[in-house]
């Protein structure tokens, strides 16, 4: 298994096929991979012909990286795109049907206005009904928050607390979009975005990709001295439109997913040690925690405000920093999660290296909860 | 008249590129008293989870939704 990512940010000189190619070129070298070997592709993409005006974008950016004569495809499934690509990647492996393949995640979103963005990012959202009536992203997970706030009392100190959390992570990232410490008092100050969510409740508008190469365990030691085990992988879905589903404070697709990669990885949520969540906005990260299983529903809050989840504390959630502050190019970002748990079971993590990093957890969920993709992995 | 409960809302400020002009704008998910839920403008007075809200007017396809006094 190898792995390879660009740093996160805003790049108004890259492409995106050229960010790609640095992930998939940077994790080929990692497992001593080269192009002839390599099986079958995997493209994690949301809206490549949105925002860069390019189809066709799986054999595109294969053949850049000299990748032919191979299955290559691309996979959409709003910010679990990466996600999806990464589960149907294994499934393949798991089936029998390819030995080396190679899943990478890109998005290319700096280039538009941030309302263009918006806009784009609305479509991943029921555009006949909540996006016709002006429901953006932001939008939905605010009163997915409002919700929560009025049934489990979670407040606003507590949303902060996990913007405060992933930028003090994202500031030891090298990777990471936005290195910046922000305060308590900075995280409650912040410019509205969508009410009670402020723009430090938001992840960040970024360009991006990160690649991962795998193969059967038996050919692990093939390409790699620690080699990182897929332990479980689930992909469920549920409905786009967030008025369809019956309770908005739980995402039902993570809890289905998470229950079925625990029972393939044989484990419960108390023995995940670490956890990189989808926490593209700040409540996201609170209700992901409850709906893995580390906190029961509506503990979530002051759960992060207590400080469980910081850096070597209980249980770290988004070590990283998060999509909150290592960026959300959103294609990129479920095979960047699998890249940042694989960095950690390997002890490469520098600052940010936990000290219990023997089983973690990747979750990224795609739309306001349409789909979500966990997976569980451990060191061998 | 089409009634229901606010089960949810918001206020947008930064608006998707076709509604920039609108905001800030209120945005609901009202449980209908017929049954169902629909994500809905509000119109007037701002209003708060568990407020009875009423169809005041559909416009582009969109419904706006007012609260009802008392």
């Amino acid at each position: 298994m190898g792995i390879g990512k660009t740093a996160f940010g805003a790049f108004p000189d890259r492409t995106l096929r050229s960010l790609a190619v640095e992930a998939g070129e940077k994790c080929m070298e990692d497992a001593g991979v080269n192009a002839s070997q390599i099986e079958a592709f995997y493209l994690g993409n949301f809206a490549g012909p949105s925002f860069a005006g390019q189809n066709h974008l799986a054999p595109y950016i294969a053949g850049s990286l000299g990748l032919t004569g191979i299955p290559c495809t691309r996979f959409e499934a709003a910010c679990a795109s990466g996600g999806s690509a990464f589960f149907h990647a294994v499934s393949s492996v798991a089936a029998g049907l390819n030995d080396i393949v190679l899943v990478a995640g890109v998005e290319k979103m700096t280039s538009q206005t941030t309302p263009k963005v918006t806009e784009i990012l609305a479509g991943a959202g029921d555009m006949a009904g909540e996006g016709r009536a002006g429901a953006t992203f932001p939008a939905l997970f605010a009163m997915i928050a409002r919700r929560h706030m009025y049934q489990y009392g979670t407040t606003r100190e507590h949303l902060a607390a996990v913007a405060v959390k992933n930028h003090e992570n994202g500031a030891k990232n090298p990777l990471a979009h936005m290195r910046k410490v922000i305060t308590m008092e900075q995280a409650l100050a912040g410019k509205p975005v969508a009410d009670p969510l402020t723009v430090y409740d938001c992840s960040l508008i970024s360009d991006g990709a990160a690649a991962v190469l795998i193969t059967p365990l038996e050919r692990a030691s093939e390409f790699t001295d620690q080699p990182v085990r897929i332990l479980g992988i689930a992909q469920t879905s549920d409905y786009v439109a967030l008025d369809a589903k019956a309770d908005i404070t739980t995402f039902w697709a993570v809890r289905e997913a998470a229950e079925k990669a625990y029972k393939m990885a044989r484990v419960s949520p108390r023995d995940i040690e670490f956890a990189e969540v989808h926490d593209c906005f700040t409540i996201a990260e609170i209700v992901a925690t409850e709906d893995l299983g580390f906190v029961k529903k509506g503990e979530g809050g002051p759960y992060a405000l207590e400080g469980h989840t910081r850096l070597r504390c209980e249980r770290p959630v988004n070590a990283s920093g998060g999509l909150k502050a290592k960026g959300h190019p959103v294609g990129a970002t479920g095979v960047g999660q699998i890249c940042d748990v694989v960095l950690q079971i390997r002890g490469e993590a520098g600052e940010l290296q936990l000290d219990r990093h023997s089983l973690g957890l990747a979750q990224n969920l795609g739309g306001s909860g349409a789909t979500a993709v966990v997976t569980v992995m451990g060191s061998i | 008249m089409t009634t229901g409960v606010v089960y949810t809302e918001t206020v947008v400020h930064a608006a998707p590129a076709e509604f920039v002009a609108d905001a800030p704008y209120q945005l609901a998910i009202v449980t209908l008293d017929a049954g169902g839920r629909v994500t809905a403008r509000i119109t007037g007075e701002r209003v708060k989870i568990g407020d009875k809200v009423e169809l005041a007017e559909s416009r582009g396809g969109v419904e706006f939704f007012r609260k009802i006094a008392g």
